[in-house]
């Protein structure tokens, strides 16, 4: 099996010498091609941090993390740019889309930025559009979607550049539980039809139920993994939770 | 506390309105500078001609200046509400903390005060280095020796500064406490996240609505030019209305329309960040165009006042050499019967009336002066003028047409006649065209544009007029150039040369005596001019009026007025220039503050720096040349108007005074835009 992502021994401070504060201490953890990986943890304790590492939006303080056979901690300036447009698609839980653009344009612009023609970026569109069912609101601007529509935009944008990793940050986060059902079904959809290798962030025990392997994170290190095998998605939400509850996690996270 | 808060909020907000205390302290300096002119010419030693034209420089720059401050007085407040809407959130944190409006009012106050007294104080300290490098200018301008160089601070000027600044200062102070007690908390709070909605216009509504504006633009810069003579007031004013109205429906359409334009060239539209860039812009255009409207007509306004009023300066001078080649001329009327006028005038004495007649030699000689003697060369001419013929007659069947045209026109005046040996005397002396004629010829001289355009089309037919009983007709289809009075500029309206029978035995209407002085320097001249006119004043109350134009007079009013008219172009064109550039670069820089956002998101697709701030350059700089374009397609046609209008002063000159004023605003109006793209790249920049 490729392995897509490897992480080993990273940690990231924050804070000074009188203050310091651990967002990550000393995680190691791999995810291989084709899986729909899930990380769990309360607010604070650090998943977010992690992702920002992975993402290259952050620096991690000590530690390797090798997207492919790139060591990322290494990279600067616009090899970094360059690295993060290529090889690496991002969801986010507030969508980040441009509310002066059309959902077309959004979903164009991941493409233009690596300077695709214009003919090859419209089959791609309307390919990626096609796989997630946005084909009806291509031609529309933010304030006349949904947010299941938006956060679907999203991931076909992420999608669209057949990049190495995707990387969601809570991307139920906003959506009401309909849009969010229909949204990961998507996610699985794309991990088992078009072999996309996915690294989801979440709090949300309902959401990481939808993932392959579930990584739990408290107060920076990992605390606990489950793998799905052969357990229904029912199942293994079971699961999930006992490991929630175990982590002393809020009730109301464990919908 | 309240004092301590206010002090940290300006120290805050310093740094990203870096531009709007750049503007207030340059219009402080800019205010003083052109209000102590007055004070840095006292100590000039100049004639006293030139310190009457001084004071009357000084009265124009007083009015100029209310106009001015309320100039900039619009403008600050048109930033404060700016800032104000920035800062909604910090509000309303202090109204959830329990503060009173009142004293959110007095956190206002207090920041006003400061930012207030900082900027006075900063700018007269500027405004007084700059005015000791303008005295310079002055001195040079109204040839002053400057060998007592002296530093100047004009405490009148300063009063005046602080008195103006402070009455501004005082509306903004009110205006914010009025925002301020108007506002609720709930829309401040909610103020960031107004969802915005960004509606793309309909196309073709856009490609309508830009059509009729073009069109209607068109109409306008057709009737202002082409059409300009036939123009009534009432159209004037509608013209400039249009103008005004399709500027704004221009800059409303024309973003949806270039957008569309781009969006058909696929492979423009979607290279790098060119779909951004171009959303960006026509989402903001939405937003801007009532600023971008005001900055057009701002930076036009610049541009028709700046290059009118140098080019009328430089005509002047030029226009001296050419209309004054001569050192003096006078003009006395010898028959008052029969003259332009009906009747003496109601001041003229016995005496006076004795004397009517008498040429202006003769009225020397009666007073012991040879004028003869103090010119080394001079001619005598005279003119005459018929009750049988006005310009009425000599415009024939065209009369009804000019009539129409020119609706404030008196055409019933007396044509003025010379002999043609007469005129040809003068024009050997003047360096102009003689004239041979035949025995029924006549030729018509002028160089007054407007007249020459109206006589032009009656003389085009050739028809006979009865002059003295004789009938003539013109030798040539048009007017041709000349003048005998000195003039600063183009103003001859029609002499009409006629053959020297015509005229004999006529009694002349006036005597005119042309010369150049028997003298070698400068001061020499000067010596017999004021002979001249001491004599006239010793025997104003027994001699018919004589006017005495001189060469040394002329000069030095042109001299004066070109300097006049260049700082009031200088002042009002810089302070319109910062005024428009503040206001787009202050808008501009709001904007800047909500796309923080979006640029980051931009960063977390991975684009390169260079590309966000390519992308950056191009969005502000579209922007900024949107108003400089339409403001420079408008000038073509306003400074023809202008010219037009200023014609009767002699507005030939243009290149270089429109040289010089794109010089002026490339480097305001472009520091401005760099300045602004400097300030949003800052604040876009990842923390």
């Amino acid at each position: 099996m490729e392995q897509i992502l490897r992480i080993e021994k990273i940690e990231k401070y924050y804070g000074n010498k009188s203050n310091l504060t651990k967002a990550i201490d000393n995680i190691s953890l791999e995810v291989n091609k084709g899986e729909f990986v899930a990380i769990m943890g309360a607010s604070g304790s650090g998943k977010t941090t992690l992702l920002n590492c992975i993402s290259t939006i952050d620096r991690v303080t000590s530690g390797h993390i090798y997207v492919g056979d790139t060591d990322v901690t290494k990279m600067k300036g616009n090899a970094l740019n360059k690295f993060r447009r290529e090889q690496l698609g991002f969801i986010f839980q507030d969508f980040n889309l441009l509310d002066t653009l059309t959902a077309y344009e959004n979903i164009a612009l991941a493409l233009s930025i690596q300077n695709v023609p214009a003919k090859v970026i419209d089959e791609r569109i309307k390919m990626v559009a096609a796989q997630l069912g946005i084909e009806e609101v291509l031609k529309k601007y933010l304030y006349q979607m949904s947010g299941g529509q938006k956060q679907r935009v999203a991931s076909a944008r992420a999608i669209v550049t057949n990049p190495k990793l995707v990387l969601a940050d809570e991307p139920t986060g906003a959506l009401d539980s309909k849009s969010a059902k229909m949204l990961l079904e998507r996610f699985t959809y794309l991990n088992q039809e078009l072999e996309a290798t996915i690294l989801m962030v979440t709090h949300d025990s309902f959401t990481a139920s939808y993932a392959s392997r579930v990584i739990f994170i408290k107060d920076g290190k990992v605390f606990h993994e489950l793998n799905k095998g052969g357990n229904t998605r029912k199942q293994f939400f079971d699961k999930i939770i006992d490991v929630v509850t175990l982590l002393g996690g809020d009730v109301s996270d464990a919908l | 506390m309240l004092c301590k808060l206010s002090m940290k909020n300006i120290r805050k907000s310093m740094k990203d309105y870096a531009i709007y205390f750049f503007t207030l302290i340059v219009g402080v300096a800019i205010f003083y500078v052109f209000n102590a002119i007055e004070t840095q010419t006292v100590m000039l030693s100049v004639t006293s001609s030139t310190k009457e034209l001084i004071a009357m420089m000084v009265d124009m720059l007083n009015i100029v200046s209310v106009f001015v401050s309320f100039v900039l007085g619009f403008l600050i407040i048109y930033a404060s509400r700016f800032l104000m809407t920035r800062r909604n959130k910090e509000f309303a944190l202090y109204l959830l903390m329990g503060m009173g409006k009142r004293k959110i009012s007095m956190i206002l106050f207090i920041e006003t005060l400061l930012v207030g007294c900082i900027s006075l104080a900063v700018g007269l300290l500027v405004g007084t280095g700059i005015s000791q490098v303008m005295s310079v200018f002055v001195a040079q301008m109204f040839e002053a020796d400057m060998e007592s160089f002296q530093f100047v601070f004009s405490v009148d000027a300063c009063k005046k500064t602080v008195l103006y600044f402070g009455i501004m200062y005082v509306f903004v102070m009110a205006f914010n406490t009025f925002m301020i007690g108007k506002c609720k908390l709930i829309d401040l709070l909610q103020a960031s996240k107004k969802s915005e909605t960004v509606k793309m216009k309909n196309p073709w509504v856009c490609i309508v609505v830009f059509v009729v504006a073009a069109i209607a633009l068109g109409h306008a810069y057709y009737q202002v030019t082409a059409t300009v003579l036939q123009l009534s007031r009432m159209e004037l004013i509608t013209a400039v209305i249009t103008g005004i109205v399709s500027t704004f429906l221009l800059f409303w359409s024309v973003s949806g329309l270039v957008l569309k334009l781009v969006m058909s060239f696929k492979n423009t539209y979607f290279k790098g960040l060119n779909s951004f860039t171009l959303r960006q812009i026509s989402s903001k255009v939405n937003t801007t165009v009532f600023s971008m409207t005001i900055t057009c007509l701002m930076l036009f306004m610049t541009i028709c006042v700046l290059s009118s009023c140098l080019s009328l300066k430089d005509s002047m001078n030029a226009s001296i050499n050419e209309l004054v080649p001569v050192d003096v001329a006078l003009n006395v009327q010898l028959d008052y019967s029969e003259g332009y006028g009906t009747g003496y005038p109601s001041n003229y004495n016995e005496k006076m009336i004795e004397n009517v007649g008498h040429t202006a030699r003769e009225l020397y000689a009666m007073a012991g002066i040879d004028l003869a003697s103090h010119m080394s060369e001079y001619i005598e001419v005279n003119t005459y003028s018929s009750a049988d013929l006005t310009l009425e007659d000599s415009l024939g069947d065209y009369l009804e047409v000019a009539k129409e045209q020119y609706q404030f026109m008196v055409f019933n005046t007396r044509e003025k006649i010379i002999s043609l040996s007469d005129y040809n005397k003068v024009a050997r002396m003047y360096g102009n065209e003689e004239f041979t004629l035949a025995d029924d010829e006549y030729v018509m001289v002028a160089d007054f544009d407007n007249m020459v355009k109206i006589r032009n089309a009656a003389l085009f037919e050739q028809l006979p007029l009865d002059v003295f009983g004789y009938g003539l007709k013109s030798k040539y289809q048009e007017c041709k150039e000349g003048f005998i009075e000195l003039a600063n500029t183009h103003i001859n309206i029609g002499i009409m040369v006629v053959p020297d029978y015509v005229v004999e035995g006529k009694t002349p209407v006036s005597s005119v005596l042309i010369g150049n002085y028997d003298a070698k320097s400068k001061a020499d001249k000067v010596e017999i001019e004021n002979m001249l006119i001491g004599t006239r004043s010793n025997y104003i109350e027994e001699w018919p009026y004589v006017s005495i134009q001189t060469r040394l007079d002329m000069t030095q009013a042109a001299v004066g007025t070109g300097a006049m008219l260049s700082f009031i172009g200088l002042y009002l064109g810089i302070i319109f220039l910062i005024s428009s550039a503040a206001i787009f670069a202050l808008k501009e820089l709001t904007e800047s503050a909500d796309n923080i956002e979006r640029f980051r998101m931009l960063r977390k697709l991975g684009a390169d720096e260079k590309m966000i701030n390519s992308a950056l350059f191009k969005q502000i700089g579209i922007f900024f040349a949107f108003p400089l374009v339409l403001a420079c397609i408008h000038s073509v046609f306003g400074i023809q108007f202008c010219n037009f209008m200023l014609s009767t002063f002699g507005g030939e000159h243009l290149l270089a005074p429109i040289i010089t004023t794109a010089a002026i605003i490339v480097a305001i109006y472009g520091g401005y835009f760099v300045i602004t793209y400097l300030c949003s790249k800052n604040m876009i920049r990842e923390r």
